[in-house]
């Protein structure tokens, strides 16, 4: 055991490392799971994001039921058909389930045409009722659009944002970070400074006033990079913080002078090798930047300032919730918020275990 | 001191300088100048628009100079006459409208900043003192959903559950009877309560963050010999521990004022929205729909600018308390 231990290679330790942390352990799947369901998301929506079922505007969501009125079991899952009441004073509509239909859930339905991951047309669903019939897990907007459908198609925007948008925080931190730390004198100064200035402001009102000033003609695409810019702009201080200091230490290295030595030129010293002694913190601080990432996204859609309707996102989606009388009414709006709370806390553990692996000799 | 003041008062002045530049480039970033919006909100409106009035905003804005000649006459106004620019959409000056709503985000960030301080500090004491015991494990965990959760999904999840359980209504900060109510006492102790949640919500992951550095700090000390050392010499655990290691750990957290600020700042203007509190955040988000730049804009520049402020302060705090900084001079 012991041998083993001593001749294994930095990753293998780290694994061992990552594996003791439980959380992390499980959040790993649970994301990947996450991600391949954004992928995969007109597979696994039973309906469309933008079909509207105008009978069931503001529909709450149906109840997946194994046992029925009479107490009987059902292997094959069913949901009741719903029945509309218009209240006499207020003329609100309510649906309550009607336990005279019945809708056994069958699974690869034919339903709405798709294209899967945007080129394979497609018509079955990995489940859903027959006939046209309404199925909706999470309930409807007040456009009458299924709502678990939308928050699926929604993770496409909502979880890409947070790898896109960190992708090029990645760029611009370990540029200007290497810089800073590695050429040090004036040029580190005025960095530094730089980085002061974008701390002192107050990050979402800057992300805001950014946003804002997106043409509102901009399509969806111009719109989501225009975003990342912005939040790449923004977010890269603190990776180019810990590049800078790592590298400032690193450079007094034997083997920095080695090289330098030999006439390799710096960008070779810098990134074939220097970095690669900090991969794993970069790795660390780029994984806990994602969820700040989505969050960011999420914060500034939901505000309106971000990705516009027709597009989802799950900052769009949340906007439906804005108001406390749609809260009162219809409270499953705020499914997304939990879809948000999943992904940010699942992310948050497997920082939380990679940190942990980051340093397997301590 | 006097000379590392001095020194860090002259090293305020660029940022300023920078701020007050990135904040110009923000106010012009919408395509067209704040005049045609302006016209074109007057024209919608249905009113007259009189060549004279254009030709005398044009004249008091200096749109017929260059950019820079903007930038000057700006902050001229700004700095000697504290003259933030016209809001077109209240069609006031900016300081009118910014004025009280500044004072209740400052008023609350700090609020909040105060109670993080005044929980996270004895938890994270405690924290460290009985490591991995269940109580310690209680407070990561909700350590860990505050610094996950943004402010404004808990104020959302919030305002449901106490809505579905009591039928209360927690938005706004003042009761439907002082909502439009002057300035008085009795307005102010009305706010009181209604500013619990806000800043709790807002000082949520700022405790969080807090427990885990003061956690982290405290465990650095107490594994030091001289713990150890005064422990043997029979010194009670009381004064062992409030004597030194925490005058030690605390001290550092003095510092992190300068980037919780900032951060308090920050969530308040999106929590705000959300509580439809009377703060800087809902007019800051209507302004920049309406592309109001110059109240958004000086928005930006006054938080910024207290930013600023509020950091220096807390860097002379630090240095008052602690000599190593005071002697060591310029590298802070």
């Amino acid at each position: 055991m012991s041998r083993s231990y001593e001749t294994s290679s930095q990753w293998r330790l780290m694994w061992r490392k990552f594996k003791k942390h439980r959380l992390a352990l499980i959040a790993l799947p649970l994301l990947l799971l996450l991600y391949l369901t954004a992928v995969f998301c007109g597979f696994l929506a039973p309906n469309l994001p933008e079909t509207r079922f105008v009978d069931y505007k503001n529909s709450p969501p149906q109840k997946l039921r194994f046992v029925d009125e009479e107490g009987k079991f059902h292997l094959r899952p069913f949901v009741y058909g719903y029945k509309m009441e218009i209240d006499k004073e207020s003329f609100r509509r309510t649906f309550t389930a009607d336990t005279a239909r019945k809708y056994p859930v069958h699974l690869f339905v034919k339903g709405d045409s798709y294209k899967l991951l945007g080129f394979i047309k497609s018509d079955v669903h990995l489940f859903g009722v027959k006939d046209g019939n309404p199925l909706f897990l999470m309930g409807t907007d007040k456009l009458g659009r299924d709502l678990f459908s939308r928050i699926l198609y929604g993770s496409r925007i909502s979880l890409s944002f947070g790898m896109a948008g960190v992708a090029l925080t990645l760029v611009f931190g370990v540029i200007i970070g290497g810089i800073s730390g590695y050429f040090g004198g004036w040029v580190d100064t005025v960095i530094q400074r730089l980085i002061d200035l974008l701390i002192s402001i107050p990050t979402i009102p800057l992300w805001m006033a950014l946003a804002a000033a997106l043409p509102r003609t901009w399509s969806t695409a111009q719109l989501y990079l225009g975003m990342i810019v912005i939040f790449s702009l923004i977010d890269w201080t603190g990776l180019a913080r810990v590049v800078r200091g790592k590298l400032l230490s690193l450079r007094e290295e034997d083997f920095t002078m080695a090289a330098r030595l030999s006439g390799a030129s710096h960008a070779r010293i810098i990134f074939r090798h220097l970095l690669p002694s900090f991969y794993s913190y970069l790795i660390v601080t780029t994984t806990m930047a994602i969820p700040t990432t989505i969050l960011g996204e999420t914060a500034l859609s939901f505000l309106g300032l971000g990705i516009q309707a027709p597009a989802v996102s799950w900052g769009v989606l949340l906007k439906d919730a804005q108001t406390l009388q749609t809260l009162a009414h219809q409270p499953w709006l705020l499914w997304p918020a939990a879809f948000i709370v999943l992904t940010v806390l699942l992310f948050n553990f497997l920082g939380d275990g990679l940190r942990d692996a980051a340093d397997p000799y301590k | 001191m006097l000379s590392y003041i001095g020194f860090r008062v002259l090293q305020v002045i660029p940022l300023l300088f920078a701020i007050s530049v990135i904040v110009f480039i923000i106010i012009q970033l919408p395509p067209g100048d704040f005049l045609t919006s302006y016209v074109d909100q007057l024209k919608l409106s249905g009113n007259d628009v009189d060549e004279s009035m254009i030709m005398n905003l044009t004249s008091q804005y200096a749109l017929d100079k260059p950019l820079y000649m903007q930038y000057f006459i700006w902050m001229k106004n700004i700095l000697l006459h504290a003259d933030f620019g016209t809001s077109f959409q209240y069609k006031m000056p900016v300081s009118a409208v910014i004025g009280e709503r500044l004072l209740l985000t400052m008023a609350i960030s700090f609020i909040s900043m105060v109670v993080i301080w005044l929980i996270a500090i004895p938890i994270g004491i405690y924290s460290s003192t009985h490591p991995y015991s269940p109580m310690d494990y209680a407070f990561s965990l909700i350590g860990f959903i505050g610094l996950a959760i943004p402010g404004f999904l808990i104020a959302l999840i919030l305002i449901y559950t106490v809505y579905s359980q009591t039928g209360v209504a927690i938005t706004g900060l003042s009761s439907p009877a002082y909502a439009e109510a002057p300035w008085s006492m009795a307005k102010v102790w009305d706010m009181v309560p209604r500013m619990i949640i806000p800043v709790v919500i807002i000082g949520l992951s700022g405790t969080a963050g807090l427990i885990r550095v003061t956690r982290g700090m405290m465990l650095d000390e107490l594994s030091k010999q001289y713990v150890t050392t005064a422990r043997a010499k029979g010194l009670s655990e009381r004064k062992l521990l409030w004597k030194y290691p925490v005058r030690t750990a605390v001290n550092p957290l003095i510092s992190t004022v300068g980037w919780t600020l900032p951060t308090l700042i920050s969530g308040e203007a999106i929590v705000s929205i959300v509580l439809n509190l009377p703060t800087t955040g809902p007019i800051l988000l209507n302004a920049l729909m309406v592309q109001d730049m110059y109240l958004a804009g000086s928005f930006i520049l006054i938080l910024s600018v207290l930013t600023v402020l509020g950091t220096l302060l807390s860097d002379i705090l630090l240095a008052v308390l602690d000599p190593r900084i005071r002697y060591g001079g310029a590298s802070a």
